[in-house]
């Protein structure tokens, strides 16, 4: 009878722990449906218009972008974005200033352009619409991990680029630390107006030029992009970023567009002068290594102040095997004023030129030159920015900001002999940038 | 110049990943990194397209993240 009693006494406990996980399990049922509910799947969405010019007629850029992002919870979510660019303008095509008229053939071979003495050179055939769109799915794993996959497509009259990301996230220490991997690969094809020009090669006249008629149409490059990071939280008030950034590119990595001019070295009356072959002055298509390996090192940090504003700073380190090393400073403050704000923003770069970077070559020895650009992009360049950025929010968590910011490089590097050296071999460039955004 | 670059990283990294354990908040403590300005990118379009114009006008690009990119403006 005790048994039957105890056995019974079993049953209903059962009965009971069973009742009782049964309500538990629909309480998180009924409480995780209604949480789902109310989290309402929701979509946000940032666009802004960009606006650069540059001084003396250089570059101008018109770029309005879009993104919209669907967000499954607080954790999962799907991007898309369109950017939209159209450029116009002169570039600098590499060519030093002279005190003679010069005249260069045009990228395609169809015509020519001239730089003023004492003037320097640009090419003013310079044009171009990109339409650039991408797409970004982030989500958890588990409570420890979480992943993210992303693609994007542009395409520009002679450029297309594909590419495909992923990444992997793990959070330790209660997610005060995140161990971040993210891998980027990219395929890319040039088709330059004119075709594939050749190397270290003197430009030609025409378009009826054999140099030209041997023409490839396209070429290609790939890159793939490693970044490992650590992201902590250090206090109430304060993140911290540390990355290590790996990036090779193979394939053409020439500028098509470029080219290089060839100084007379030789003792004479045209010592400095522009060298001549086959009567006209040497100018030859820019060549550079077919692979680069960068690295870079990235700090970042984001303070709070008691007074809510707050102070962004971060710094990069990049070298890479072309023989460029650079430093990079931003800092921003963000002024906060109940839901308004003000943040100037500062940003200082420098780097040292890549080994190939010339000014100029020689007549002596130009013939011997293995690469050569003359790109003041790969050149001896500081960089400032300054900008301030004001941002209005709205009560329905909406948000209007602009940006106006100066942007200033200055060259520098060999200051060339004879009649060169009276040439502005390395002019400054002025850029200013005005930024409209709204975020719904 | 690498190695040592990559002897002081490695150095950074370790202090960084072996201090973590001792820095950090409570869950309830995260009132003010949940803000959506304290997020490391907190205008993810702006940074994109800073990125874009110094990528096509320097020889540096990425750190942040990938950066750049998918252009033929250099």
């Amino acid at each position: 009878m005790e048994v039957v009693a105890v056995a019974v006494t079993k049953t209903t406990q059962k009965n009971q722990d069973l009742a009782r996980l049964l309500t538990a399990a629909s309480c998180a049922l009924i409480g995780s449906l209604s949480a789902s509910a109310n989290a309402t799947e929701s979509w946000d969405v940032d666009s802004a218009f960009l606006l650069y010019t540059e001084s003396d007629g250089r570059v101008s850029a018109a770029e309005p972008v879009i993104s919209a992002t669907k967000n499954y919870d607080e954790e999962t979510k799907l991007t898309f974005k369109i950017a939209a660019d159209t450029l116009t303008g002169a570039s600098p095509n590499g060519a030093t200033p002279s005190d003679q008229v010069q005249t260069f053939t045009s990228p395609s071979g169809k015509g020519s352009y001239d730089a003023e003495a004492g003037k320097q050179p640009l090419d003013d055939t310079f044009k171009d619409t990109r339409i650039a769109l991408s797409t970004n799915w982030s989500a958890p794993i588990d409570r420890n991990w979480a992943y993210g996959v992303g693609g994007y497509l542009s395409s520009e009259h002679d450029y297309q680029s594909l590419g495909l990301n992923g990444s992997l996230s793990r959070y330790l220490n209660q997610k005060n630390t995140t161990l971040t991997l993210g891998v980027n690969l990219s395929s890319d094809s040039i088709n330059p107006e004119g075709g594939v020009a050749t190397g270290l090669v003197q430009v030609p006249l025409s378009s009826s030029d054999s140099e030209f008629t041997q023409r490839a149409d396209s070429e290609n490059k790939s890159l793939v992009d490693a970044v490992f990071g650590v992201t902590q939280i250090i206090n109430r008030k304060t993140i911290m970023q540390f990355n290590y950034a790996l990036s090779t590119s193979s394939g053409y990595l020439t500028d098509p567009y470029k080219i290089i001019s060839v100084i007379d070295d030789s003792a004479g009356s045209n010592y400095g002068g522009n060298y001549q072959s086959s009567g006209r002055n040497l100018y030859l298509y820019e060549k550079r290594p077919d692979s680069r390996l960068k690295q870079s090192l990235y700090w970042q940090t984001k303070y709070q102040f008691d007074n809510n504003d707050i102070l962004d700073v971060s710094y990069r380190y990049m070298f890479d095997d072309w023989g460029v090393n650079s430093h990079t400073i931003d800092a921003k403050y963000r002024f906060r004023f109940n839901n308004q704000y003000l943040e100037p923003q500062l940003r200082w770069y420098t780097q040292s030129k890549a080994d190939f970077y010339h000014r100029y070559l020689n007549s002596s020895d130009y013939s011997s030159a293995e690469f050569a650009s003359a790109d003041y992009r790969l050149g001896d360049l500081d960089t400032y920015t300054i900008g301030l950025k004001y941002g209005y929010q709205f009560a329905d968590e909406t948000e209007f900001y602009t940006r106006f910011s100066l942007y200033h490089q200055e060259s520098s590097g060999d200051k060339g002999y004879g009649k060169l050296a009276t040439q502005e071999l390395y002019p400054g460039l002025d850029a200013a940038m005005l930024i409209v955004g709204y975020k719904f | 110049m690498q190695k040592i670059v990559s002897i002081i990283s490695l150095l950074a990294l370790s202090i960084v990943l072996a201090g973590c354990s001792d820095l950090g908040v409570k869950p309830w403590e995260r009132d003010v990194l949940a803000q959506q300005e304290m997020n490391l990118i907190s205008d993810p379009i702006e940074s994109s397209l800073n990125d874009h114009i110094y990528f096509s006008k320097e020889a540096s690009s990425g750190g942040q993240g990938f950066g750049g990119g998918g252009c033929g403006c250099n």
